[in-house]
């Protein structure tokens, strides 16, 4: 009971943390961050997109992670984590494939370019569809934490290999900005805001992360019950 | 098995050549993607039966109950899955010479070397995931879903390495391409290895 209360402390802490970070992170966004010169204010949208884009990595990584652990350790616990952590991650690739286009119409003048680090997503959120596709098709619990994460762990080790193969086509995305070299730096206010929104939305994955799993541990305990009433 | 994969690879080949008008000269640059599209297709429909008999009829529990180790298991089965698929594409590939109207034989070496190593990868990343996909509801639906996407890198290579040998390019551009298939067949015949066991623990 004890630990109960004290992780509800911490669960209390973050859910104040992220709603103060998105606050102050709107405000960075829409009033604080300088306006791009030749993009205007459809640039702010990249707040949001890389962001996005760094959680789906993150999220990605823990499911991987989580799997190797899953298959070494054979505890309940991980596959929870790898289970939500997919999830999360295909909620926020799929925002950064609405995204992209979103700011990619007006600036490339086109919604879709076939260029590596696009394809790269789409190709991963085929994987962690398919993951997830395969998490609700199989039947019995132990067997579907082994199968999920053998793919998970195939779906990961995949990503470099996609990625190599599809850079070998033109490439049209903006070279990283930060930290990227000559000529393709950020104003500071502009890298403030950014490294402000990843923050931000890294709070929000814990955050979203955590209830994913209360919630599944809720569903767990409610089937235990409903079991022992029906014998 | 190899005659259904045969005459469903050669169906799939004579089906993609109705997507030209005739005498398109646009069919010479999409030969190469026919041609891994048949393979594709056919190599799925050989491994999505792998495990189905063991399973069904209760074989595998034989087959893990035998003093082998269980890798072997894996390790036949997909050279298997890999002898038929090359059995088909030995077959297919000259008559695609033929429909087309390409001469593949000018660079047969280097062809072959391009034909084999990415069957391989299919071969290896199929096989595992066919015995993933035999334990679910949807079988045949499952396989190409999980397949698809991780093989996008080996789909990619594949083909942009056979349109450079149809081209007749030096073998310094078939290369890079020949390169992550062999890092694909690689990396993931370890992975296949070390975690085939975990799907065959209690079929």
């Amino acid at each position: 009971m004890e630990q109960n209360n004290r992780k509800d402390i911490w669960g209390s802490l973050l859910k104040i943390g992220v709603f103060v970070c998105m606050t102050v992170n709107i405000y960075l966004v829409f009033q604080f961050a300088p306006q791009e010169q030749s993009m205007g204010h459809v640039q702010r949208i990249f707040y949001f997109h890389v962001p996005s884009a760094w959680i789906a990595f993150l999220a990605f990584f823990v499911v991987f992670v989580a799997s190797i652990g899953y298959l070494w350790k054979r505890e309940r616990k991980y596959d929870l984590v790898a289970g939500a952590a997919a999830e999360i991650g295909v909620l926020f690739a799929t925002l950064v494939l609405i995204t992209g286009p979103i700011w990619g119409r007006p600036v490339w003048n086109t919604w879709w370019e076939w260029s590596p680090r696009l394809t790269l997503f789409l190709v991963l959120w085929f994987i962690y569809i398919a993951y997830l596709m395969l998490r609700n098709f199989v039947e019995g619990e132990e067997k579907s934490a082994r199968f999920s994460a053998v793919f998970g762990i195939f779906g990961f080790v995949d990503v470099p290999i996609v990625y190599m193969s599809i850079r070998l086509w033109r490439d049209i995305h903006p070279s990283p900005v930060v930290g990227g070299g000559q000529g393709s730096g950020l104003h500071p206010d502009m890298t403030f805001t950014l490294l402000f929104s990843v923050l931000t939305f890294t709070l929000l994955f814990l955050f979203l992360l955590s209830n994913r799993m209360k919630l599944e541990k809720s569903r767990i305990a409610l089937d235990d019950l409903k079991r022992q009433i029906a014998f | 098995m190899i005659f259904s994969m045969l005459v469903f690879s050669l169906m799939v080949a004579v089906i993609f050549n109705f997507s030209f008008p005739p005498g398109s000269e646009f069919i010479d640059d999409a030969a190469a993607g026919i041609i891994w599209m048949t393979f594709i297709f056919t190599s799925l429909l050989g491994m999505s039966r792998s495990f189905v008999r063991e399973v069904d009829k209760g074989c595998m529990q034989g087959l893990l109950l035998a003093p082998i180790d269980r890798v072997d298991i894996y390790i036949s089965k997909m050279l298997i899955n890999l002898i038929f698929i090359i059995m088909v594409e030995v077959v297919v590939v000259p008559l695609f010479s033929v429909f087309f109207k390409i001469n593949l034989f000018d660079s047969i070496g280097a062809l072959s070397a391009v034909l084999l190593l990415s069957t391989l990868g299919f071969a290896i990343v199929g096989t595992l995931f066919s015995a993933i996909a035999v334990n679910t509801r949807t079988r045949e639906v499952m396989l190409p879903i999980l397949h698809f996407p991780v093989s996008i890198p080996l789909i990619i290579c594949a083909v942009q390495a056979t349109n450079a040998v149809m081209a007749g390019q030096a073998w310094s551009v078939i290369w890079p391409w020949l390169k992550i298939i062999i890092a694909f067949d690689l990396i993931f015949f370890l992975v296949g290895y070390l975690t085939f066991e975990y799907i065959v623990e209690d079929s």
